[in-house]
């Protein structure tokens, strides 16, 4: 993981002194909401139904295990307890007091962590697979040029007042983990013809109220141009992005409205400008940043040891392992998965007590290292195979050893009205439902992957556009519904979830989902034929009539 | 609404002149893009200094032509959240190199200075009495800078690799301490 | 629900003020006294709009201590107790409506 040197610590101190001073002219009523209000979303704190929200940014989704010990301690000192992994590898804290923000950013900058532009309109924390460095079919390290991007694109002085929020997603791997066609900007690394390796860039990419999947303007943008390139989008979007409308002023809307030819025309005339200039990245550069990368000084070992040969003599124990623990591109070594989804509880968050006891497990089994996916669950990324029977057992007496993920129970799902100013409906209960109803993991194993996304608003924060199953809560007569959508997809075949039927009120989500499982188990060619080529191969009309025949 | 330049509270010399109203002698005037762009030839052949306020959805290119010899830019921020003018900005400083004043009007305040001094403004008729004052402490903020950018300050990346090397400015401008 | 922060201002049953707190954002009621209380019992109901106008201007005023003031509805019992008018109400009022981590 990247290691900060005296520039990043002393940025992030200077950040989190301007904070405390304007923090300060709020509170004496210096500073109006007005003025203040675009200030603080900058630095990751919104108002919500109960309480200030503090979005921390997990940069490309590593922490280190010391960092994780001080969200627990954040959680406990200044909240109630807990937080809350997002979908763009953020960690939220929902009961933190504006007048003690300050001190929990002095706290959290202290271990390299921050909230700088995890909010407002300008560039989010920049996303990666959560198994960038350790996947075995990636061509090399996005996390580097995540960094590189990150620090250009951090307090830009031409890029913090966008039109609106801008997002970017990298991913060096055939099977895209990090979404990349539904961001502002996605890269793509991967190898040309002559096998060197550079960007594909897609841009336009973005859910929420009007969902695009992004387009190719440059199929293979050399390393060294990556910084210009992306200054050159930003300017063209800086200045032609609407700011007449807030619901048009993404520049997924900028590339409809202008098409995708006249937007790659106008960021390469920028780029002419000034490529091969100051934001050239020279070898040098990026050696810089790549030697603060630290890597794990990985023991030799063989693939399935004896004690992993043992141990799956326990029917719990191989469960786990064949659905939680994934190959690793270092021989005898393991990716595990922890499940934030247990049974009957809200996807995605971990007490404090649970974030310590991780932070230990991952000083004793994974370097000191852990990952927070977009699924919102947590990830060991560097695990010796011999070692799994022993992490299983303590991460089953955490509660994060549930063998569920990516199948039904694995839910993502945003706060939802519990929580949000903006939400139109809950989708924790929600969720909650849904997985006590497939509490039997026969069951859930039988049905097979299977993505639920669940919004509790048109913003799509749970990113229900692209799940196999998608649930958007909406409102009718001050009563919640829920529209339903199956078919979303979202890797490199990316595409939209179309919708099944009228929505349907909040007692019935769940048995609407019952049913599609029902429909899906009766409709599959094979077993090993999953939900979303199920969904691919007949469409949504067959399950369609089956969940409606009796609605 | 207080004009600040290098740190301190300056009168403001120029004139606000609006569309087709008489030109005053020998006084700076600051002119709509319209005006300028009509009357370019006889506006270039004044003696006293002659500046425009530029509109923030107007293309820097349309200008480019008039930038030697025009004394002062004024740019526009309707909002502060409205940041079209600093693209604007850093292509005024930086592509077409212009060395006189440019100027951030609008709804110019305290937090965004830093900002605003990095794309290159250098006077800022700042929307606040009691914010001209913090003007020489907001610029000093960070010491810290990931980008490089039209003041000239040594962005991060370089700096790790030259930690003995002077920052010397990448184009002329002084730097602030 | 739509934002009421962006509702047309007009009364269709009894309803209170309501705002988050500066410093620590709870939710806070507006009183009959001009001041601000955490409990929904103690605030000021009005039945009119231009009632509701009146102390909605007078509340959305006091900038100091309360952030993104609106009107909201509620419901009063046969004994006059004062009751969240809606869900998004009831859950600012009675908190999240899931359990929270910990304590489940």
């Amino acid at each position: 993981m990247y290691l900060y040197d005296d520039f990043d610590r002393t940025l992030v101190a200077e950040r989190v002194r301007e904070f405390r001073d304007q923090v300060g002219r709020r509170l004496s009523g210096e500073l109006t909401e007005e003025e203040f209000k675009p200030l603080r979303l900058m630095n990751g704190v919104y108002l919500q139904l109960h309480a200030y929200m503090l979005r921390i940014a997990i940069p490309y989704g590593t922490l280190s295990s010391d960092q994780l010990r001080t969200l627990a301690h954040v959680a406990r000192r200044y909240d109630r307890g807990y937080g809350h992994f997002t979908t763009r590898q953020n960690v939220q804290f929902n009961w933190i007091k504006l007048a003690e923000l300050p001190d929990a950013m002095a706290d959290l900058a202290r271990a390299g962590l921050h909230g700088m532009q995890t909010s407002g309109n300008c560039v989010r924390n920049i996303t990666t697979d959560q198994w960038a460095g350790v996947a075995p079919d990636e061509i090399e390290d996005a996390r580097v040029w995540a960094e590189l991007l990150r620090q250009h694109l951090t307090l830009h002085p031409e890029f913090s007042f966008l039109p609106r929020k801008f997002k970017i997603a990298l991913t060096a791997a055939a099977h895209d983990r990090a979404a990349v066609k539904v961001h502002d900007i996605g890269l793509r690394l991967h190898r040309n013809g002559a096998g060197e390796s550079g960007f594909e860039v897609i841009v336009g990419g973005g859910l929420g109220r009007t969902p695009f999947i992004g387009k190719v303007i440059k199929p293979f943008l050399g390393k060294r141009d990556l910084l210009s390139y992306v200054e050159a989008i930003m300017r063209v979007y800086n200045q032609y992005g609407r700011r007449d409308n807030i619901y048009k002023a993404r520049m997924k809307i900028l590339v409809h409205e202008i098409g995708v030819e006249k937007f790659a025309r106008e960021v390469e005339e920028e780029w002419q400008s000034i490529r091969d200039g100051a934001l050239t990245l020279e070898d040098a550069v990026v050696a810089g940043i790549a030697g603060r990368f630290r890597y794990p000084d990985y023991a030799t070992l063989a693939d399935d040891p004896p004690e992993l040969a043992a141990a799956r003599a326990d029917a719990r124990f191989r469960r786990w392992l064949g659905n939680s623990v994934a190959n690793h591109r270092v021989a005898g070594h393991a990716i595990v998965t922890l499940s934030l989804k247990p049974v009957g509880g809200p996807p995605g968050d971990a007490t404090a007590a649970q974030m310590d006891a991780i932070a230990d497990l991952a000083d004793r089994y994974s370097h000191g290292e852990i990952r927070v996916g977009h699924e919102q669950n947590l990830v060991l990324p560097h695990v010796a195979q011999r070692d799994l029977p022993t992490l299983w057992r303590a991460l089953d007496t955490l509660g994060v050893a549930t063998p569920n993920i990516g199948l039904v129970s694995d839910i993502i799902a945003c706060p939802g009205l519990d929580y949000c100013s903006l939400a139109n409906a809950r989708s924790i209960p929600v969720a909650e439902e849904i997985t006590r109803r497939f509490r039997d993991l026969d069951l859930a194993h039988g049905l097979g992957r299977l993505h639920i996304n669940i919004s509790g608003c048109i913003n799509a924060c749970g990113h229900h556009h692209i799940g196999h199953i998608g649930i958007l809560g909406v409102e009718k007569n001050g009563e919640e519904f829920y529209q339903v959508t199956i078919g979303g997809r979202a890797g490199e075949d990316a595409e939209l979830g179309k919708i099944l039927g009228p929505a349907v009120p909040y007692d019935d989500v769940a048995g609407v989902v019952e049913d599609i499982a029902a429909a899906y188990l009766e409709l599959r060619e094979r077993p090993d034929e999953i939900f979303i080529d199920t969904v691919g191969r007949l469409g949504v009309e067959p399950f369609k009539e089956r969940v409606y025949a009796a609605r | 609404m207080p004009l600040v330049k290098a740190g301190r509270i300056v009168e403001d010399r120029f004139v606000r002149v609006l569309d087709d109203a008489p030109l005053p002698d020998g006084v700076p005037v600051m002119l709509p893009a319209a005006r300028l762009l009509a009357d370019a030839r006889e506006l270039a052949a004044r003696e006293a200094p002659t500046g425009v306020v530029w509109p923030n959805d107007r293309k820097i290119a349309e200008l480019a032509p008039h930038l030697d010899w025009l004394v002062l830019v004024a740019l526009v921020f309707p909002t502060f959240r409205d940041g079209r003018a600093y693209s604007q900005a850093r292509l005024i400083r930086e592509r077409y190199r212009f060395r006189g004043e440019l100027r951030a009007t609008g709804q110019v305040l305290r937090d965004q200075f830093l900002f605003l001094y990095r794309a290159g403004f250098d006077a800022f008729e700042v929307s606040k009495e009691k914010d001209a004052p913090a003007f020489a402490d907001a610029v000093k903020r960070y010491s810290v800078f990931y980008q490089p950018s039209g003041d000239g300050r040594l962005p991060a990346f370089r700096a790790r690799l030259s930690r003995d090397v002077s920052s010397a400015p990448v184009d002329g401008r002084e730097l602030v301490r | 629900m739509t934002s009421p922060l962006q509702q047309k201002l007009k009364l269709a049953g009894p309803a209170v003020v309501t705002a988050n707190r500066l410093g620590d954002g709870a939710v806070i009621y507006r009183t009959g006294t001009g001041r601000w209380t955490t409990e929904l019992a103690a605030a000021a109901v009005v039945s009119t709009t231009p009632a509701a106008t009146e102390l909605l201007a007078a509340a959305a005023a006091d900038k100091l201590e309360a952030v993104d003031v609106y009107v909201a509805p509620v419901r009063l019992t046969a004994e006059r107790h004062v009751l969240p008018g809606n869900l998004r109400e009831r859950i600012r009022s009675g908190g999240p409506t899931v359990a929270l981590p910990g304590t489940g």
